[in-house]
């Protein structure tokens, strides 16, 4: 049998469950009140997508921008590094994340969000909605400490599944698939991780992801508003 | 030399090393158990004690205060029943710097046998990650450096030669584990002088008793066997059942304590590296390394027992 056949996804996992669950604990306390601003920025988001503004298609990737820039080295290169050597490799990649929302975004103004009646628009505001306001309570709902909540732009698989939904809700476009490949491939590891831990939420990253792909890949019809090819 | 019968000077160093470590413990004092046994390192002749300490995702708990003060704990434990060898390497996360903490609360025991692996693709950037590893640890030096998981060994192979040369570490291992690359682990030991080998090996992974164990005291090399419980799988798998009515016989009241004595009741067997993160399971342990162990039939009779679950 070739040697990589033997490996199994327990072979990568180098920390408890309970090590795991506890650093949100201690990045949570390490980092208030952070997560008061980082609720109103979510908040913000939602606001102006349902009240746009001119500045809004800028600001938004900005502010996401800002989310993955803060996670990848408060969370994952001062914190989860520290058990997971693997993260110095990851944290580089958010913040080439958060350079090519910001670029494309912010800088050359390719994203448009709109709410439209579709359903890759559809999808993108309940993967938004589902990361900024459901997904803090799922720590709870595990039987985990409150304190353990995992909120958008402070840990990654909020902030990465918020990405996708707003993502879709740009629409369609050039630049859709290189600002989604990223938030995909984490969720993935996130839901590998959480599986090998025999966590049952390991399904919600991949729900995520395999609903954002779904959104992606939906027939459009008509120019809506979104992404600017 | 079998280390089931050890020389009266071993005991004696052994005791006095508890003593010593009973005295330092921060720890409350507790009837202390009877030392556990030894092994002869076949290249020395040193006498360590035959159960270690493993730190694979048990010690990776990073900066957490509790959980670091938890892993001192069982270092505390582990020093105060006789233990004395611990494993770890710098794929293992923060599991070098938990280790190094806990040495600097604790302070260092005496006799403590310190083993850590190179693992680096890179052979020019072995030596600085063994200067990294050691400054985690907070010793002066390593007594055992393994080329971990083969990975480039031949580079890291004469790094650490050159290091045993200059005395900056005293022994020279490589590991594997889950029976993987065993073919070149066995070329390696063919043509290497090798200290130690590190494999997998317990009562249901027991694919090194026909080539690697053998030629381990063929060639004079000690045997560290590392996941002796399946990362706690085997344990769990067995917790359920009933231990045989024969295990009193060699000394056993847990499942840890027979897959323990099957496994250094090998005569290849140097140490036996379990990890744990609770304290009782630490002193259960090194308990499993003091009182009779199986012979022969009784080897093959746990076997049987075990299979037929």
């Amino acid at each position: 049998m070739p040697e990589w056949r033997t490996y199994t996804l327990e072979d990568f996992l180098l920390f408890s469950p309970r090590v795991y669950w506890r650093m949100f604990e201690l990045h949570n306390a390490a980092v208030w009140p952070l997560q008061i601003p980082a609720l109103l920025l979510g908040a913000a988001i939602l606001v102006r997508l349902v009240r746009p503004r001119s500045w809004s298609d800028r600001v938004i990737p900005a502010i996401l921008a800002a989310a993955w820039l803060w996670v990848a080295w408060s969370f994952l290169w001062n914190r989860y590094a520290t058990i997971n050597w693997a993260m110095r490799y990851v944290a580089p990649v958010f913040a080439a994340e958060a350079l090519l929302l910001l670029w494309l975004g912010s800088l050359r103004g390719r994203l448009r969000f709109a709410l439209a009646p579709t359903a890759p628009s559809a999808i993108g505001l309940a993967l938004l909605a589902y990361a900024l306001v459901l997904h803090p309570l799922v720590a709870g709902l595990a039987g985990r400490s409150i304190r353990a909540t995992e909120l958008f732009a402070i840990t990654p698989d909020p902030t990465a599944i918020a990405t996708l939904g707003l993502v879709l809700l740009a629409g369609s476009g050039a630049v859709a698939w290189p600002l989604l490949v990223l938030p995909l491939v984490w969720c993935v590891l996130s839901w590998a991780t959480l599986h090998t831990m025999g966590a049952p939420e390991g399904w919600i990253p991949l729900a995520a992801a395999g609903l954002a792909v779904a959104g992606r890949l939906w027939p459009r019809v008509g120019g809506q508003a979104g992404l600017l090819p | 030399m079998s280390s089931r019968h050890p020389k009266r000077r071993a005991v004696l160093a052994a005791g006095a090393a508890l003593a010593m470590a009973a005295a330092t413990s921060p720890f409350p004092a507790r009837a202390q158990p009877a030392a556990p046994a030894t092994r002869r390192i076949p290249s020395s002749g040193e006498a360590i004690p035959a159960v270690g300490l493993g730190t694979w995702i048990t010690f990776n708990v990073g900066d957490d205060p509790v959980l670091r003060d938890e892993c001192a704990a069982v270092l505390a434990a582990f020093f105060a029943a006789g233990g004395r060898v611990i494993d770890s390497s710098p794929m293992y996360g923060s599991s070098q710097a938990v280790i190094g903490y806990g040495l600097a609360k604790l302070g260092v025991p005496p006799g403590l046998f310190t083993a850590d692996k190179v693992w680096t693709s890179s052979g020019t950037a072995g030596p600085a990650q063994i200067e990294q590893s050691r400054r985690l640890w907070g010793i002066p030096r390593f007594d055992l450096l393994q080329v971990h998981n083969l990975l480039a060994w031949e580079e890291h192979l004469r790094t650490l030669f050159a290091m045993k040369e200059r005395e900056e570490v005293r022994y020279v291992g490589i590991t594997t584990s889950e029976g993987r690359r065993h073919d070149l682990l066995e070329t390696i030991m063919r043509t290497q002088p090798l200290d130690f080998v590190q494999v997998t090996y317990n009562i249901v992974d027991r694919e090194v008793e026909e080539r690697i164990l053998p030629l381990a005291m063929e060639r004079g090399m000690g045997v560290i066997v590392n996941r002796p419980f399946q990362q706690g799988a085997l344990t769990r798998r067995l917790e359920g059942e009933k231990l045989p009515p024969w295990s009193h016989e060699i000394g056993a009241v847990t499942w840890a304590q027979l897959i323990l004595k099957f496994i250094l009741s090998h005569p290849a067997v140097t140490v036996a590296i379990p990890a744990t993160t609770r304290v009782d399971h630490v002193r259960e342990n090194v308990a499993a390394a003091t009182g009779p162990l199986p012979d022969a039939a009784m080897r093959r009779r746990m076997v049987t027992y075990v299979q037929d679950l």
